[in-house]
């Protein structure tokens, strides 16, 4: 995020789209809640009616994967309205010309065409957004996992550098990540391209102080993105995988080409806490200690580095992650892996990354710190972008709509997307038996209009099939969703939405389109999937 | 900024703080217990009396905002008489069992009573007989143990923003109920608790934590294992085990709120299914080994494949799960230990 979670409430106009925030961010969700309800607008773009959708101002259910017209559609009327910012384009922007010239054929008319939006709705979302300078945009995973998410993001940040929405306060443009770390595990360079900090392998300057610091000659290859390694696999060039703490077998689209490309390893190992769906296909599964056990750091949506502290020791004879990781790479003749404890690597990670040198264990121990703190005086970053970017004067990349990699077909006449819901959390909250009492098994959304058609009963059974694979779920019958879309999780590894959804890629992410796969749905007798 | 006498000590405080904050402010505290300084006040109980000199009557000290030159006694013989006398109504409808009650030594009415000497009521009554609520997996609710000081009600519509519960009926028959005063359950709430940690008595409790004393238990402040938020709560810890999760006030990014999520995930960390022991695949089957022998197959097979391929033939994901300090040593691991790039994780799937 741009900004802190605590701007939220005061944001006059909160821009919202392809995020269901009360449902996978509750605590996020219930600060926009509150903004509605203290008298700030919502927008909130999303082909489902979600719980948000229904303190908005302006819900805008745009057809999925439509995104970019949508944006380019808004700003279409923007420009012709004169109202984006013409003093921060100039200051602080470069290619607004070129961005004009794409964005002109993005009439209302053609964008309402494509998005299903009316031209009035259209209007009114480009007014509303640009009515005061405290609108924030929030985005989660509908807009990036399409195979367009580049162009996504990139077309939100279009918007906000085009209405100057960006380097105040209670603006910006705000990812609200998914998992509890996945903004530190980009942070520390757990990516084929960059070290920590988003340091390039291949910039020979990064690369030699790292070959420096850690003594060590470094490859200067990037390496494999997750598709480019199942596909590795497959293709024989990849033989052995080491996964700590991912179950990719029910995360990643597309689970029987996942799990294909795992099993044809010479060798797999996976650390994890629980014999996940990935581990039963390992050759060694290592047992780690989970986060009570153990001291570190997680870094949060809005950059602010926390503890964590150890509260119980591991189960038997589990270890910490790091630990297990110091002696495999010890047991491989490497050096430097010596560490007495967790703050021990925070003093190496500090010494690496620039936006991290500026804090200790001890300034992070109360109420961590937001990246980037370049110094031990510095108080952090509540927001970006203030006055300068990194790079000076920042692109507009003008960007034209490409439509999703699947499309609905006589065949397979329902569009299936896929997120998170409240009860759970990814795969292992199944684990806790009070959530699983809660939320014990899946239950896909469809609306009344297919129900009806299908012959559907609330909790009825149904098989659901793609291109990809075929699984079994319980159904519930809502209006959240829209006639032909059908909504699922993918917490259930009794009905894993993932053997259904399209591996097709972002061509520069490798993120895989979950919002969009089409199938077909029927009727059957029970989880087994007996036919009627 | 605002002058005034406090227990006789001259003090001030910020222009609109309510006397109550003010005294709290200047180390006085005011009993009370339907006030809660992130909700709206409600001004119900009326424990939080004060003597404002020159008003006619006491005065609720969490609705009164402090004025220039106000003469306020917190504790003066009328004002501990009028709380000896509402603790003593409210005890007269309240059932005597703080002897087996989960919330002793965690309750306000309990610390109240015993603050001012209020031994047992003295009303001789009907008592309150609502059968106990159980039928969620969560949370338990006992209608007859509610003093009716509103902060569920509160709590849920201004900060969780849901309104599953409200007042109903009127008199001694008033209770909190839901729409049709159906059971509590995914169809009318979210299940996200926040009721148990504002409830001043046992009338709400969270199921994971029944059967632990307050002082059995230690707290370890944590970051959540679970979204991206990044909320901090407090692992209540029993006999080396962590029973369950209570808020921290000193959070800075979600304060004391918490999501259903969060809250009562942490069964799974004593889950019997937790991996123990390190295991081998042999003949199709997993076995318990050594971790000698695990570390030894491990690196045994990755400098096998390494040599055999190249390094560039492994690959690693670390974890959007684990730490950063484990997030950075793997990376390290794979690019100084294996000696290849192809490390990700599941920021992009």
């Amino acid at each position: 995020m741009t900004n802190a979670i605590s701007e939220i409430e005061g944001n006059e106009v909160l821009f919202v789209i392809g995020s269901n925030a009360t449902e996978a961010h509750p605590i996020i969700g219930n600060k926009m809640k509150r903004a509605a309800m203290n008298g700030s607008k919502l927008i909130v773009i999303d082909p489902r009616r979600t719980e948000l959708a229904q303190y908005a101002t302006l819900w805008v259910p745009l057809n999925s994967g439509t995104d970019v017209a949508l944006i380019n559609g808004l700003m279409h009327i923007i420009v012709k309205e004169g109202w984006h910012d013409k003093e921060f384009i100039e200051a602080r922007c470069e290619g607004f010309d070129d961005l004009l010239k794409v964005i002109e054929k993005y009439t209302p008319e053609y964008v309402s065409e494509i998005t299903g939006i009316s031209e009035e709705m259209l209007y009114e979302t480009a007014k509303l957004y640009t009515s005061t300078k405290k609108a924030g945009i929030f985005y989660t995973l509908g807009i990036t996992e399409h195979t367009t998410g580049t162009d996504n993001v990139m077309s939100l940040a279009n918007l906000a550098m085009l209405t100057g929405h960006l380097g105040i306060e209670n603006a910006g443009i705000n990812p609200i990540r998914g998992q509890n770390n996945v903004q530190g595990a980009c942070d520390m360079g757990a990516l084929p391209n960059v070290f920590s900090g988003y340091q390039s392998v291949t910039d020979e300057k990064v690369v030699q102080f790292f070959e420096d610091y850690w003594k060590f000659k470094l490859n200067r290859n990037t390496g494999l993105k997750i598709p480019e390694m199942f596909d590795g696999s497959h293709e024989g060039k990849v033989k052995a995988m080491y996964i700590m703490g991912e179950d990719p077998v029910l995360t990643d689209p597309d689970a029987n080409h996942v799990r294909a490309a795992l099993e044809k390893l010479d060798f797999l190992v996976v650390q994890d806490i629980f014999l996940s769906e990935t581990a039963k296909l390992a050759d060694i599964v290592l047992p780690a200690a989970c986060y009570a056990e153990k001291e570190g750091t997680f870094t949060n949506t809005e950059r602010r580095v926390q503890k964590i502290r150890k509260a119980v020791e591991a189960p038997g004879e589990a270890r910490p992650d790091w630990e297990i990781i110091c002696d495999v790479a010890k047991g491989l003749g490497a050096s430097g892996f010596d560490y007495k404890n967790a703050e021990e690597i925070f003093e190496e990670i500090r010494a690496t990354t620039p936006s991290y040198r500026g804090m200790t264990y001890e300034r992070i121990d109360k109420n961590g710190l937001q990246w980037p703190c370049p110094t031990e005086d510095h108080p952090g970053t509540q927001y970006l972008h203030k006055g300068t970017f990194p790079k000076g004067k920042a692109l507009m990349k003008a960007i034209e709509y490409k439509v999703p990699a699947e499309s609905v077909c006589e065949e397979y006449p329902i569009l299936l997307s896929t997120g998170r819901m409240l009860y759970h959390y990814n795969i292992t909250t199944r684990f806790s038996e009070k959530l699983d009492a809660i939320r014990p098994y899946e239950l896909a959304q469809i609306n009344p209009v297919d129900a009806e058609k299908l012959g559907l009963k609330e909790e009825d059974f149904v098989r659901v099939t793609s291109r990809r694979g075929s699984i079994v779920t319980r159904v519930t019958i809502t209006d959240k969703v829209k006639p032909g879309m059908m909504s699922m999780t993918f917490h259930y590894r009794e009905s894993p939405a993932n053997e259904l959804t399209n591996s097709a890629f972002d061509p520069i992410t490798k993120t895989g389109e979950y919002k969009v796969s089409a199938v077909k749905v029927e009727k059957v007798k029970d989880m087994q999937g007996e036919a009627i | 900024m605002v002058t005034f006498t406090l227990n006789g000590k001259v003090v001030s405080a910020k222009e609109g703080t309510t006397i109550l904050e003010a005294a709290r402010q200047n180390g006085v505290d005011i009993p009370h217990l339907c006030y809660d300084k992130n909700l709206s006040s409600f001004g119900g109980c009326r424990l939080c009396v004060v003597e404002v000199e020159g008003a006619k009557t006491l005065i609720a000290s969490c609705t009164n905002e402090v004025r220039e030159g106000m003469v306020v006694r917190t504790e003066s013989e009328n004002v501990v008489n009028v709380r000896k006398d509402i603790i003593d109504l409210l005890l007269a409808s309240h059932p005597e069992d703080c002897l087996t009650c989960e919330q002793t030594c965690n309750c306000k009415l309990q610390d109240y009573a015993y603050r001012y000497g209020v031994k047992r009521s003295s009303y001789k009554g009907a008592k309150k007989n609502y059968p106990i609520e159980s039928l969620n997996p969560v949370m338990e609710r006992d209608q007859s143990k509610c003093i009716l000081c509103g902060k569920c009600v509160r709590v849920c519509k201004e900060v969780q923003v849901t309104g599953t519960i409200d007042f109903v009926n009127r008199g001694f028959e008033t209770k909190i109920a839901t729409a049709f005063d159906a059971p509590i359950s995914t169809e009318n709430c979210r299940l996200c608790g926040q009721c148990i940690s504002v409830c001043p008595t046992g009338a709400i409790v969270n199921k994971q934590l029944k059967g632990t004393r307050p002082w059995e238990v230690t707290k370890v402040r944590t970051t959540c294992p679970l979204c991206g938020v990044g909320c901090n709560f407090d692992l209540n810890i029993k006999n080396g085990k962590v029973v369950g999760v209570t808020p921290n006030p000193d959070s800075l990014v979600n304060g004391t709120s918490i999501c259903v999520k969060g809250r009562y995930h942490t069964d799974m960390i004593s889950n019997p299914d937790r991996l123990k022991k390190p295991l081998a695949k042999k003949n199709g089957e997993f076995v318990e080994i050594s971790w000698d022998e695990a570390l030894h197959t491990v690196t045994e097979k990755l400098k096998e494949t390494k040599a055999k391929y190249g390094p560039d033939a492994i690959a690693g994901l670390s974890s959007a799960r684990c730490t950063n300090e484990e997030n950075f040593l793997f990376q390290k691991m794979m690019r100084v230990a294996v000696g290849t790039n192809s490390v990700d994780h599941c920021a992009r799937t």
